[in-house]
């Protein structure tokens, strides 16, 4: 299997990077080529390719941070790709392909991922129905009778608050 | 010798802590004085048997002492100064240290400034961080012993790691764990309200400056590890949405919240049992926050697995921390009444709109964080959330929360109407549009996505100003804001702070150029109004490494505006790369150099030239917000509330307690 083979390089070219930078980031410098395009979208879009793109044996980097020697070859490839004519969809199909979906930053919609990027939506709406109860709610309570004692203390309290 | 004593400092310190945790929570509950007064010299005998085991672990790294091995593995005997005193906190077992000290630092602050609280309710706030350095200390002692010795001992260390060595990160982690450390007083508030069952607004009054201090050192915290990314790293970014970085902005959302919602509960009444709750989250994402950056699980969850002795400690702790306070709550919450009822359109209202906002983006980027940990944990193969994920969350969810932090700015507390705000919202709206659609009409193209940012950002700044000069009472309004509160003054300023952040990242986003360019020493080449010229590269040596630095020179018209020195340097010991970016800071916008590879023999490189437009806004933004939190902190009413002497209340603090 080459993916098989594939994940086990690449994790021992992790373990070998992480262990030579004591767990911190390896290697970080800048990183760029000079490269020649035919027009300015295909720039942006290699750009735009490059940064959503993981470095598959850096900690957290992606293609166009990383310095690793494969982060330097599959720019490459991204760049050969964009200049031959593959849409950005070809390139992320491809890159899927070889390495996963761990090699894309923006995971995709799947059954797997349907929680991560449905949560948001259901997080808010859950907030928003609690919210409407509250204001429901609130709005039909009545004044409470604090014991004397108590009224004293806050107004001990809140005599020296004057803002509103 | 000195790290022997370190460590019988720190286990001293360990067994006062156990007093500390035990004795006053017993004393406070049983009603017994003798041991409820055992619990602040415990915190100062804690505090000076701490601060010797960190003076001595200091002492330890000035003195070059190889044959402890945490200093080998964090110093050399070239290292300047400077790092030697931050390499202290460089790695795993000082930086907990410093966590430790931090904390003992809080709770000796707790014993200073809250003279004003009951000595019972006191006493255990105090007992409740004494469990926590408990928890630490332990931790320290049983797993991560900074103090260890080496044989054979080496004669020269390791170094500090290349990327530490640097003034921006070497105060970054003290205000971080200042900010972190801080929501342990909040959240022991919180605890001890719970335990005695008594959740008043005097809790919350006791509680919130505490809260809004932490948050101030949270906030300049992070601001630092953003602004080092940016120059440090090389390439200008200055967010990455990195699990470590994440795992400071948790607390940092979730703590926002509790600010917001402290206020309701100390002003009306309001939100008691949900404040509760959210100081309990603040500081349990904390503690989450140390487990991710401290166990590993970020690397690979087979890392933790394989070596989980550290990891697992803090986990089970975080398990005790997080179920034994939702126990407590459980418990406690069926009692805890808010009374005053408040309409739809009000500052009440506000405020919840804040929080489910607010809460819900804690939640995603919590998700996110996890997310891939437990796919893999699963089994359901590897995947990878990034910043593409998180900006898609992101941005959706603050655009509203910027909307109702203006609306709620202006808002009356408990009853308001639309038909008494359209005049000033109308206006306000108005102004925003129309400061927000010219900004962008002086840069370089028209965006409307800048425009739609700049609305957006203005109406933050206009609100926050506006609310202030209602605020200051009609009539005499110069000598009504001299009369402000500082609490109000410290909202405007950090409401300001957000809308220059949000102005910052747009235009950062939009208008940033960048360019990759191949140049030969002499060669000039232009991009948009300005002009590059590189001079080629020197080689120059520091204290510790050897370094190439290039030159550039940029100018607009034949009139030269910057020369930047990118530099990459070689650290000897560690034989790692660095590069440090050339920049030149400007109020509108970064000229940003960096130096890449040496592309051929005669002198030729890679080098990219950046501008970054409004960076440093996202700075400035940070740091109003952190000053606006800290002059809130320090408003009078909460240091003088006990003195006063008590006097016929005014007729408008009743409906305080009646509405």
């Amino acid at each position: 299997m080459r993916s098989d083979r594939f994940a086990f390089r690449s994790a021992a070219v992790a373990v070998v990077l992480l262990c030579g930078a004591g767990i911190a980031p390896p290697s970080v410098h800048a990183v760029m080529e000079p490269l020649k395009f035919e027009s300015s979208s295909q720039e942006s879009r290699y750009k735009a390719l490059i940064a959503e793109l993981r470095c598959l044996v850096c900690q957290n980097q992606n293609l166009a941070d990383s310095n690793a020697e494969l982060a330097r070859d599959l720019r490459l490839l991204t760049y050969n790709m964009i200049l031959s004519g593959s849409s950005d969809k070809d390139i992320v199909q491809f890159m899927v392909s070889r390495y996963g979906d761990f090699v894309l930053y923006r995971p995709p919609f799947k059954p797997s991922t349907a929680l991560l990027w449905l949560a948001p939506l259901l997080f808010m709406a859950g907030g928003f129905f609690v919210l409407f109860r509250i204001f429901r709610w609130r709005k039909n309570i009545r004044p409470l009778d604090v014991p004397p004692d108590q009224r004293a203390k806050v107004r001990k309290l809140l005599q020296d608050d004057n803002s509103a | 010798m000195t790290a022997e004593l370190g460590l019988l400092a720190l286990i001293i310190a360990f067994c006062t802590a156990v007093v500390l945790g035990i004795v006053p929570l017993y004393g406070s509950i049983r009603r017994h004085t003798t041991c409820i007064a055992v619990a602040r010299p415990a915190v100062w005998v804690q505090l000076v048997f701490v601060a010797i085991a960190y003076g001595c672990l200091t002492y330890a790294f000035l003195d070059n002492d190889f044959s402890v091995s945490y200093v080998a593995n964090n110093s050399n005997s070239k290292l300047p100064l400077l790092y030697k005193i931050s390499g202290v906190w460089a790695a795993h077992e000082g930086s907990l240290l410093l966590w430790v000290l931090i904390l003992s630092g809080w709770t000796g602050a707790v014993t200073i400034f809250s003279r004003t609280v009951p000595d019972d309710m006191i006493a255990k706030v105090l007992g409740v961080m004494g469990l926590i350095s408990v928890g630490f200390l332990s931790f320290i002692l049983f797993t991560s012993n900074p103090f260890s010795r080496q044989f054979p001992p080496v004669t020269e260390g390791r170094d500090l790691n290349p990327l530490l060595q640097d003034p921006g990160l070497a105060i970054h982690p003290p205000m971080l764990y200042l900010g972190y450390v801080g929501f342990s007083v909040v959240f022991a508030f919180a605890i001890a309200a719970l335990i005695t069952g008594r959740l008043d607004m005097a809790w919350a009054r006791w509680s919130r400056p505490w809260t809004t201090t932490a948050w101030s050192f949270l906030t300049l915290g992070i601001a630092l590890g953003s602004w080092w990314a940016y120059y440090e790293l090389g390439w200008g970014g200055w967010w990455f949405w990195d699990p470590v970085e994440n795992a400071s902005f948790m607390p940092w959302l979730m703590g926002t919240a509790l600010i917001h919602t402290l206020a309701a509960t100390e002003k009306r009444g309001v939100f008691k049992a949900w404040t509760v709750l959210l100081a309990v989250f603040t500081f349990s994402l904390s503690l989450l926050g140390t487990f991710l950056v401290r166990s590993g699980v970020l690397t690979s969850v087979h890392a933790f697995a394989s070596d989980p002795e550290r990891g697992l400690f803090i986990l089970i702790f975080l398990v005790i921390v997080v179920g034994g306070s939702l126990t407590l709550y459980a418990w406690r919450a069926p009692s805890i009444r808010s009374v005053p009822g408040f309409n739809p359109v009000s500052r009440e209202s506000a405020l919840l709109i804040n929080n489910v906002l607010l809460v819900t983006t804690t939640a995603t980027v919590l998700l996110g964080t996890l997310y891939p940990l437990f796919i893999d944990a699963l089994g359901l193969g590897k995947i990878s959330v990034g910043p593409p994920y998180f900006n898609s969350i992101f941005v959706p969810l603050t655009v509203p929360l910027v909307v109702a932090m203006g609306f709620g700015a202006l808002c009356r507390w408990k009853k308001d109407t639309f038909a008494r705000l359209r005049g000033d919202l109308g206006m306000l709206l108005l102004a925003s549009l129309l400061a927000g659609g010219i900004c962008p009409l002086a840069m370089d193209h028209y965006s409307l996505a800048a425009a739609s940012a700049g609305t957006l950002g203005c109406w933050a700044m206009f609100t926050a100003i506006r609310g202030l000069w209602i605020r200051a009472t009609p009539g005499r309004r110069w000598q009504g804001l001299a009369r402000t509160p500082r609490a109000y003054w410290g909202m405007t300023l950090a409401h300001s702070g957000i809308g220059i952040f949000v102005i910052g990242v747009a235009f950062t986003t939009i208008y940033s150029t960048e360019k990759d360019l191949s140049m030969a020493p002499g060669e000039r080449f232009s991009v948009g109004r300005y002009e590059y010229q590189f001079d080629g590269v020197q080689n120059l040596s520091g204290p510790n490494y050897v370094a190439q630095t290039g030159t550039v020179i940029i100018s607009r018209d034949g009139r030269l505006i910057a020369r930047l020195s990118p530099e990459k340097r070689r650290y000897l010991v560690q034989q790692m790369p660095m590069t440090e970016a050339g920049i030149q800071a400007g109020f509108w916008g970064d000229f940003y150099a960096s130096l890449g590879e040496r592309l051929d023999d005669r002198g030729r490189w890679a080098v990219r030239v950046q501008y970054k437009a409004f960076i440093r806004w996202i700075w400035l933004g940070a740091l109003l917000m952190a000053a606006g939190g800290l002059l809130a902190a320090s408003d009078r009413r909460y240091r003088t509330v006990a003195r006063a002497p008590v006097r016929e209340p005014a007729a408008q603090t009743t409906p305080i307690l009646s509405g």
